[in-house]
């Protein structure tokens, strides 16, 4: 009898436990009815400058808004919002999208056009525009840009006598001179580290390699698959080259911070990476702070070009928001001059319009304005536009084609011809959806 | 009469007690289960907008698929190799952990700790330690002597596999262990008087005694851990990302359903991952000769 009783008892009290957990979970659910959702940016100074803005806003609109968190990585977040996109959610309001994603996600956002004031397109860059319109619709305001950028260390070419590399092959010779040298007395010494992890990040890389040398994005503005060209072949090649010799092995499974880590502990030469580290390499406790310059991305040889990937963060609306008219408003106050202004004396976020660019105070203060000011109309747009909704797969098949090739797995000729064939083979032959 | 009328409503009673869990069975597992069948024989996207039938085309792409033929090798790889360490291992240290000696409870609890952790959470707090440059394995190796320049663990596909299945044995001995000890204590230690009594070698009641008294759970242990195992994802995609080359079938079944949105070949590669898995159990169950199910023999009497 007793024993029934304590176990009744227990049964009450789970049952307490569980009604609370209920009450808890069901209220934290709950939003309220009239705020306005955004998710923009997920950790760090990202997070903190997109609470701080949208408080601005709140409290000048009074109309109460929440910040959702996402992951931090590229690929989960795209998935994450695709799946709720998908579900027609209207959970979230204002989305931060990346620069390749209007291609995929275009149809799940409210077009802008009429419903912005009409000058208001024309003060953005107009290859962040144009990127952000597909099939004529405009989907989302352009906030900042981030491109490539090629970091070293000032002290240590100065110490070597060498000149900053204009070229992918200056780079190398003084990437192998800095580090044998250095190695003398750090044998962890590194000369360049980049991304080169199988994600994202490597099919910046690879493309900025490749469209250094004059040779293409593999799928072709049109949507032609043209992967296996004998300039992308040379930039490859080019790549190949620094695995072991002036970058680490570990390269290949480095991503952003993982490149930062080494470059910033003092451990290499050069570093790819883009514009965020600036103020995390120059920052107070950072052991290389005050000794790092930065470059634009080097050309592939004489007739090549610097182009940097053209990457970045945008504002756009659900279609399925029902609060549309004031997520627009939102949108605009935090792509205004003002607010990008503000994020990028504080936060180091470089801004979209053309106006801020011609502002000289702020490009006396900040070098890697400067380098991004000039990339910016050389930049190379990942194929996103040309492919559609099928990037990611196509993202995927070209960094690890890449990355077969860094691996040692597969000559870069090799490489790129099965690359041809697998993006012809998703595409039917170059007809994207 | 009445005994048989009794039975009857004594059943009666047991299918209305295992009703609730029945029915939540039903939602939670087979109906998801069914979708997924339905779906591995449509082109259907996450969006769900348009779905037709395309019969088996599905799973012939997968099966024409080199990749998924290499994440199908890295997964029995890791299966056979990492269950093989942790079985070893974990009786060893349940045969450790069985002695008496002072304090044994504090060591019993502080063997589950790598258990206890998220599996995420051990996996990027180990692919740290990994790290070539400022990782802290290279660093104590170089300290020591044993190599002279950093290795570059998580970049190598046949070295990024090792320190995979590392960090796997690291994380999940200690739930073998925790199996085996249960099992361990099970065995009444008359018998092993009686083989002391009659001069019996340590290794030989081992051999003898031990083994055998704890193979039924020793035999639910590895199965235990070859499902679990054969379905690794966390490791694997926080410490490798995406790369092909060390990509299990779990991996490769996410990055078509969740990254590519192509719901229909994902649930092609899911179903197929399911019959893996399904049949291997069939076999491993039915050749290990141990009663799993229990109870079949006793029947309901009087």
């Amino acid at each position: 009898m007793s024993t029934i009783f304590r176990k009744f008892h227990h049964l009450k009290e789970k049952l307490f436990l569980l009604a609370l957990i209920a009450t808890t979970v069901s209220s934290a659910l709950a939003k309220d009815k009239n705020s306005i959702s955004i998710a923009c940016g997920a950790v760090g100074t990202e997070y903190e400058f997109c609470k701080s803005a949208t408080q601005a806003w709140s409290k000048k609109s009074g109309i109460p808004v929440e910040l959702v968190s996402t992951p931090n990585d590229t690929n989960q977040k795209l998935a994450l919002f695709q799946q709720l996109l998908s579900a027609k959610s209207d959970d979230i309001d204002v989305f931060m999208v990346d620069v390749i994603w209007p291609g995929v996600l275009h149809e799940h956002f409210l077009d802008l056009n009429g419903k912005i004031p009409a000058d208001e397109k024309s003060a953005h860059f107009k290859n962040l525009v144009d990127n952000n319109t597909v099939k004529g619709r405009f989907v989302a305001l352009p906030w900042y840009v981030d491109t490539g950028l090629m970091y070293y260390r000032k002290d240590l070419l100065k110490k070597y006598g060498l000149s900053a590399p204009q070229t992918w092959a200056e780079l190398t010779s003084a990437a192998q001179k800095i580090q044998d040298g250095e190695r003398k007395s750090n044998p962890k010494f590194v000369g360049y580290v980049f991304q080169g992890k199988a994600y994202e990040g490597l099919t910046c890389n690879a493309i900025e390699w490749t469209t250094s040398f004059g040779g293409n994005t593999f799928v072709e503005a049109d949507g032609k698959v043209n992967a296996n060209t004998p300039a992308n072949i040379k930039a490859l090649e080019t790549a190949l080259s620094w695995i072991g010799t002036i970058a680490p092995g570990g390269v290949l499974n480095y991503a952003e911070e993982e490149a930062r880590g080494v470059f910033q502990s003092g451990g290499a030469a050069f570093m790819r990476n883009w514009p965020y580290a600036w103020q995390l390499a120059n920052a107070k406790d950072s052991p290389v702070s005050g000794k790092v310059g930065v470059l634009p991305i080097p050309k592939g040889g004489e007739n090549g070009s610097h182009s940097p990937i053209l990457g970045g963060w945008h504002l756009a609306v659900s279609k399925y928001s029902t609060k549309a008219k004031a997520a627009v408003e939102l949108a605009l106050y935090l792509t205004s001059e003002a607010v990008q202004k503000e994020r990028l004396l504080k936060g180091g976020f470089f801004p979209t319009r053309k106006s801020l660019y011609k502002n000289s105070t702020l490009l006396k203060d900040n070098p890697v304005f400067t380098v991004l000011g000039q990339s910016l109309d050389s930049a190379a747009a990942r194929p996103s536009r040309s492919t559609g909704s099928n990037y990611n797969r196509v993202s995927n098949e070209i960094w690890n084609a890449t990355f077969s090739v860094l691996s040692k797995k597969k000559s870069p000729k090799e490489s790129l011809e099965d690359l041809d064939k697998k993006l012809n083979r998703i595409s039917h032959g170059g007809k994207w959806k | 009469m009445s005994s048989h009328h009794a039975l009857t409503a004594r059943r009666r009673q047991a299918y209305l007690f295992l009703a609730p869990s029945l029915i939540i069975l039903l939602l939670v597992a087979a109906w998801p289960l069914a979708r997924t069948f339905w779906f591995s024989f449509t082109d259907a996207t996450l969006s769900l907008d348009n779905v037709s039938w395309v019969g088996l085309s599905n799973f012939k792409n997968v099966l024409q698929d080199g990749d998924w033929w290499t994440s199908v090798y890295n997964t029995l790889y890791f299966t056979l190799i990492s269950v093989s360490l942790e079985t070893v291992l974990g009786l060893g240290i349940a045969l450790l952990l069985h002695k008496s000696f002072a304090g044994r409870s504090l060591l019993r609890t502080a063997v589950m700790v790598p258990w206890a952790i998220p599996t995420v959470v051990s996996a990027k707090m180990w692919s740290w330690m990994f790290h070539d440059l400022y990782g802290v394995i290279n660093d104590l190796l170089m300290k020591v002597g044993f190599i002279s320049a950093p290795i570059a663990w998580m970049a190598d596909a046949q070295l990024s596999r090792m320190a995979i299945i590392f960090v796997d044995v690291w994380k999940t001995t200690p739930f073998m262990t925790l199996l085996l000890l249960a099992g361990l204590q099970s065995i009444p230690t008359q018998v092993y008087q009686s083989a002391a009594v009659d001069g019996a070698s340590a290794f030989r009641t081992f051999w003898k005694i031990t083994l055998p008294l704890l193979k039924p759970a020793l035999v639910v242990a590895v199965i235990f851990r070859c499902l679990d195992a054969l379905r690794i994802f966390d490791l694997v995609y926080v410490m490798t990302s995406n790369s092909r080359e060390t990509s299990t079938m779990s991996v490769y079944a996410r990055e078509n359903m969740i990254d590519f949105q192509d719901l229909g070949y994902g649930s092609a590669v899911s179903v197929l991952i399911f019959g893996f898995i399904a049949i291997f159990t069939v076999v491993y169950v039915m050749g290990s000769r141990v009663n799993l199910v229990g109870g079949s023999s006793e029947k309901v009497s009087n």
